[in-house]
């Protein structure tokens, strides 16, 4: 037996054979369903008419761009502000950060209807105080809070977790070296946070240009995004799987395209994401 | 500046928990108007605790999450022990970006996919009704494979394998070095991954919304219930698995402190 290794390699074959099964095949079916007609007969009319769908992929796009850009933003002082309280403090923030990532995202998204409904809570207090009711909900600016929202913890998260790992000494050397705090930021602190930047922008990213309940509920279905769109091929019926499947196929591609480009920003050996 | 800090976490928090505020604020409501409150009462909560279907989807989830979490568990340790041994870096690096699939991929694609083969294969057998019990959790357990293996494997690579070795010389056999030696020196791997499995499997949504069928989990009655009028009972429900997550953490946290201390005395 190999020095190294402490097990033998058959006990992989379970798990390697149901990847195959459950990851590659479905993908491999999912491929075919999108290079033929209802019948099985091979044809590229799904592909070609997925032009239909320019729209709805390039507002994925936009939005998921604006949310997981506003997200950054957000998260980033919040997770930098979090390393310079007691480690107490920072546990406990920790833990109320990631309460609401235990709860159902239906539910969370699903709350701020009550919030910014015509009637809702922020109309209320605004008729209250004068202001005529502003049109909150169904607006694109209501489905990119929902993305911000639902998602933030993902983006405080690994950046939190890679700057508390950053060693104090580094900060102490730049200041006595004369750095200012722009340069200690530029030169010190953001090289190091990097790698939790990017695997915080796949974990936004990734949900936000896929979802499909936050666009129905906080936009009223008049912002159709790809993943309403694979939704809606779904509900109308096996007919439809092929064109839904080109669509799916298209998103994965898509995906890991853009995986792919931010893994090219990442000198990080080990790969995967931080969790 | 150590103020404004303060403000500006102060300020994402209540970010946070302003929707789940509301939401709990609601779920006492007396009218079934999720915005005027009209006075407090319980019913809502009331009327939970006699809705079957609702009760009967919590079981549903329960089992899925509990069957995925361990199952995933013993396959991901043993997918991972076996990725060790695996001394080919190409069959390695296979297996690996194979792994890492359903991780990176949108989960609409891994449940819509997944459907398809379900779909397809149900066909093939001719079944009338393709998705239920077993699908869905067949796609628990793929999703949290992989966050089970790569909880697992950085403790495998920290274990020495010189111990593996001496208790092999002291006349173990390999299967029961492995349980008295590896075992425990991978074990709090094991359990983050088994944890992990286990919430995730609770919460998902997407993945089982196209791979259940019939066996409803609770993310898809509560997704059903928001896709009519908006009613407290919603909130109802979210509150009460709110207040149950936090007790969780609560109790979590005390035991792991606990135990760190414990551990910080040992050090002395």
């Amino acid at each position: 037996m190999n020095k190294k290794s402490f097990g033998n390699k058959l006990v992989a074959c379970p798990y390697i054979v149901w990847s195959a099964i459950f990851i590659i095949v479905p993908l491999v079916i999912m491929a075919y369903f999108a290079l033929t007609d209802a019948n099985g007969v091979f044809t590229l009319a799904n592909l070609a008419s997925l032009g239909r769908y320019k729209k709805a992929f390039a507002i994925s796009i936009v939005y998921a761009v604006i949310s997981t850009v506003i997200t950054l933003l957000l998260a980033y002082p919040m997770a930098y502000f979090m390393t310079k309280l007691k480690i107490s403090s920072q546990k406990m923030i920790m833990m109320i950060v990631m309460l609401p990532m235990w709860m159902n995202f239906l539910i969370r998204t699903y709350s701020w209807i009550s919030i910014l409904a015509n009637t809702g809570i922020i109309n209320t207090v605004l008729g209250k105080l004068g202001i005529g009711p502003l049109k909150l909900i169904n607006t694109p600016g209501a489905v990119i809070l929902g993305m911000v929202y639902d998602f933030i913890p993902y983006m405080i998260l690994p950046i939190y977790s890679v700057m508390s790992k950053i060693d104090n000494s580094l900060l102490e050397a730049s200041d006595d070296l004369g750095a200012n705090a722009f340069n200690k930021f530029k030169r010190v602190i953001f090289p190091l946070s990097r790698p939790g930047v990017i695997s915080g922008i796949t974990m936004v990213f990734v949900p936000s240009v896929s979802t499909f309940y936050i666009s129905q509920k906080l936009g009223g279905n008049k912002t159709m995004l790809i993943g309403d769109t694979i939704e809606y091929f779904y509900n109308s019926g096996p007919d439809y799987y092929n064109i839904a499947s080109a669509i799916s196929l298209i998103l994965m591609v898509l995906i890991m395209l853009s995986l792919f480009v931010m893994n090219r920003f990442t000198n990080d050996e080990s790969g995967g994401v931080v969790i | 500046m150590k103020a404004l800090s303060r403000l500006y976490i102060a300020l994402i928090l209540f970010f946070l928990y302003a929707p789940v505020l509301v939401m709990i604020f609601f779920s006492f409501n007396s009218s079934s108007s999720v915005w005027v409150f009209e006075g407090f009462s319980l019913d809502w909560y009331l009327s939970l605790i006699s809705n079957s279907t609702m009760l009967g989807a919590l079981k549903h989830t329960l089992v899925i999450a509990v069957l995925s979490a361990v199952i995933s568990t013993v396959l991901g340790t043993a997918a991972a022990v076996g990725i060790m041994a695996i001394r080919s870096k190409l069959a390695n690096k296979l297996i690996m970006a194979t792994t890492n699939i359903p991780m990176m991929n949108a989960d609409i694609v891994t449940g819509i996919s997944l459907m398809f083969l379900f779909v397809f294969v149900g066909k093939l057998i001719g079944l009338s009704e393709s998705l239920g019990f077993v699908t869905v959790l067949i796609a628990h357990i793929t999703f949290n494979l992989p966050y089970v293996i790569l909880s697992v494997l950085p403790k495998l690579k920290q274990t020495d394998a010189n111990l593996h070795e001496a208790a092999l010389d002291l006349g173990c056999t390999p299967v029961k070095a492995f349980f008295k030696v590896i075992l425990p020196s991978i074990s709090t791997g094991i359990a983050t991954g088994m944890i992990m499995a286990f919430t995730l499997s609770l919460d998902d949504f997407v993945i089982s919304y196209f791979t259940c069928g019939d066996y409803q989990t609770l993310p898809i009655i509560i997704y059903n219930m928001t896709k009519k009028s908006v009613t407290p009972d919603t909130y109802a429900l979210s509150t009460l698995i709110f207040i149950v997550i936090f007790l969780l953490l609560i109790f979590y946290n005390m035991v792991s402190s606990k135990a760190e201390r414990k551990a910080a005395k040992r050090r002395f």
